[in-house]
This record gives structure tokens, sequence and C-alpha cells, in this order.
């Protein structure tokens, strides 16, 4: 019997070793995992490289995380939304790595990864200095700047439902980011809002397949 | 120059809001872009594309708090409108990149007479750099429509020969508003103004801009 659902937060979160690569769905606070998060913190793991289009704002979520000293290096697209006070301190002492990635990229890379391609071109970034000491080419008059693929050990996602093989619906725009990282993380934990009996979510309304998902927990499953 | 010759923020997003076809599908960004929504008119049915993942976005009606999971580029909670749709973050990027999108509107630090557009990060080190979507909607975007100041708040040109900060995006601008004017980004004429505020002198307007300009056949003046 396959089960993927997991008990309490802290164990959906278990497995993260120090020095993990970890994406983290959320545009802003839409889709951020929070619970995960602080079971994360909760948990201890360190050295962490956070893979997410922001930086985390206030003083909950990934700002918890970094705050907490966990987080080597970050790469995202977008670290200085109003907010993001956690993040900046940290810049600007030099105690945090940044990469700074288009999110059109950063999106297509880690699509690249879990698609099971190598290499690819985009036109985004020509001509600026996302491109510097990458190839590129002209092709059909357009340039273009060579990105690679990018993995991670895991993904911390938030879902809307899920059932105990790990199917995912999400809820509105907090959609964002789940099905790509989902794809691309050798191991990805969903939390979700419930979990429903296997079939209940009708085939055709499953977003992510449980394919794609090692861990599900209820948010509400507490630490 | 006279200050009162400047053109009112919602002065321009009129103008900008005037240019867009019905029936377009448009990002609009952060910054001055956001007022142009304001002045579009509902009847001709342009689609606003937020980055998260939206197509078909409005304002939220006064007294509503809206939901965590339907917000914007600037992380504000917004609704949706009839006919909106939500996918996941990579196949919006997609439509970006994709040159699906009629066009985007964006602000700018610096934009060159060669349409190159500065508007990620200056050249001061303590400032947290931020790229976002910008990189891919100007790579991909059909029409690229940048929407700024004329001048720096202490006096500077924004409109120059050469730009100085590090580039978004290469030879992308089609066309620039400002507080002054209204400037086509021609390829091998550079800017040309099409229109610009009533009272204000060629003189004047060659002043507040480093790049050399030429004028539209058809120039006329704003109120």
């Amino acid at each position: 019997m396959i089960n993927k659902i997991s008990s309490s937060l802290r164990d959906a979160v278990s497995v993260v070793h120090d020095g993990a690569s970890v994406m983290v769905t959320g545009f802003g606070d839409s889709g951020l995992p929070r619970e995960l998060l602080h079971a994360l913190v909760e948990h201890g793991a360190t050295d962490l490289t956070i893979i997410s289009n922001n930086a985390g704002t206030g003083a909950t979520g990934l700002a918890a995380l970094l705050a907490a000293g966990r987080v080597r290096k970050i790469i995202c697209s977008y670290p200085k939304s109003s907010g993001a006070d956690v993040f900046t301190a940290l810049y600007r002492q030099q105690q945090i790595e940044l990469e700074l990635v288009p999110q059109g990229t950063l999106l297509e890379r880690m699509r690249a990864a879990g698609a099971g391609l190598g290499p690819f071109y985009t036109p985004t970034g020509y001509g600026t200095p996302i491109a510097q000491g990458k190839p590129q080419c002209v092709y059909q008059g357009k340039g273009y700047v060579q990105e690679e693929p990018l993995r991670a050990d895991f993904a911390l996602v938030k879902a809307y439902h899920a059932d105990r093989w790990g199917n995912l619906t999400y809820r509105l725009a907090a959609r964002g980011f789940g099905p790509v990282m989902c794809m691309a993380a050798t191991c990805t934990i969903a939390q979700v809002d419930d979990i429903l009996p296997l079939g209940l979510i009708p085939p055709d309304s499953i977003v992510t397949p449980g394919i794609f998902v090692s861990r599900v927990v209820c948010k509400d499953s507490g630490l | 120059m006279s200050h009162a010759k400047k053109l009112s923020r919602d002065r321009v997003a009129q103008l900008v809001a005037a240019d867009i076809a019905p029936g377009s599908y448009v990002n609009i960004g952060l910054g001055m872009p956001t007022l142009v929504a304001k002045y579009l008119d509902p009847a001709n049915e342009i689609v606003l594309h937020s980055e998260n993942g939206i197509l078909g976005i409005e304002d939220l009606t006064p007294g509503d708090p809206g939901d965590e999971d339907l917000i914007n580029a600037s992380k504000a909670r917004l609704q949706l409108i009839r006919g909106a749709s939500i996918c996941d973050q990579s196949m919006s990027f997609a439509m970006m990149r994709g040159g699906h999108l009629n066009a985007t509107i964006l602000g700018a630090f610096q934009v060159s007479c060669s349409g190159d557009l500065a508007s990620w990060a200056t050249n001061d080190r303590e400032a947290v750099p931020g790229i976002g979507g910008a990189m891919d909607l100007v790579a991909g975007a059909r029409k690229v429509i940048v929407v700024m100041e004329h001048i720096t708040r202490d006096g500077r040109p924004r409109l120059l020969s050469t730009c100085t900060f590090p580039l978004t995006g290469k030879e992308v601008v089609d066309v620039v508003y400002t507080d002054l004017a209204i400037l086509d980004v021609v390829p091998g004429r550079g800017f040309v103004v099409r229109a610009m505020a009533e009272g204000l002198t060629r003189e004047a307007l060659q002043d507040a801009t480093q790049a050399p300009l030429s004028y539209h056949e058809q120039l006329y003046f704003i109120q």
C-alpha cells in the first residue's frame, strides 16, 4: 500500500539533512508553506541552500529560517520586497550568499531538471550582466543565453488537497511554483489543508500527480 | 524648466491607457505603471496579466479584505474578473517570454536611445538588487512600454545615450512615457518625440535629456 502521509509537520521534514538544497514555493506570502518552514526551524537542519522566488518578509516563514541562521545561500529572483529586513541585514553583513536569477529562468531551470533536459537557451538576460560567462548564441536574429537545469534535494510545497498517493490540487494563485518544484526535487514534501480519501479528487482536477510527491502532511497536524 | 509644465502621474497613466488597443493582454509592473489600470475602460476588455499565473485581474472592491492566495506582482491583494484564468508560474512565464502578451508596461531607472533598459540595480553596493520578472517581460512581450520620470529627483537625466546602470534588456524598449513627453525609440534614429507637455520648449526638453532628440512630423502637445 502506498501511504505518503506524515503524522506531523516535524515528521514530514525530518528527512531534511544539513547542507541540503531546498526549494520553497511562494510568491511573497501567497503559496508559502509557512507551517513546513516553521517545522524545519524546529527540526534544526542547517547550512541549507534555499531556492525560492523571494527571500522572506516579516518574522515568519522563510524569514524565520534565515533569522535562525540555517541558510548559507539563497537562489531567488527578487529578495528586496518590502519587509525583507532579515535578509537585507544578513546580505549587508555578508552572512548569506545570494544568487540572483531572473524569475522565468529560475522556473525554466527547474522545469528542465524535472523534465530530464540538459542546458537550454533563453532570450532572458541576453546583453545583461546575467549573461556574462555563459555560452550565448544568435538564433533567427535573436540573442539567447545558455542556462543549466536546477534540481534540489527537497521541495517544501503548499498545496490545497492531497490523497495518500501524494496527488495534489492547489488553491487560486497559490499554485505558482508548486507544480514545477514538485518535479525538480528529489524529495517533495507537501503541506495541504486537507487529506482526502484516495479516489475522491477527480483525476482531471489533479494538478501535480503523486509520482512527483514523496510526503504529504496536513498543515494543522501540529509539530 | 518650470515645474508647472510637468504632467501629473495620473495624466501620464491616462496617456498610456489610451494607447492600449482593445482586447490586448497586458502585464503592468510595479510603481508608476500600476496607475495605468485605473484608466482602462472595462468595455475594451483589456486583460491584465499577473506574473504569478493570473490572467484577468482588477483592484479589490472597497471593503473586500481579499485573499492571501490572490495577489499581484506588487504582492497587493486583488480580485478576478469574469473570464479570468489561473495557471502555474512556469506557464505564466511562457506567456511572457513566448511573445503572447501584447504589451508590458514597466518602470525604469534609465533608458538609452537604442532601447536599452536599466531597472533592476543601481551602482549602490549596499542596495539589495532584484530582478523578478522584468528580464523575461522585456525579452518576450511584443511591445515594451516604459513609464518613468524624465529626470531623477536630483535633476539628472534618465534618458541617455548609454545606460550607466546594469541592463535589464538590450534594445528592447519601444516607447517611453515621461512627465514631460512621449518618446518612441526608433532603430537608427534613437528617441523620436511623439508628443510633449504643452508650454515646454524643444530646448528645455533636450536640456532634460542626455541623448539627442528628434521630433515626429505629427508632433503634438499634451494638455
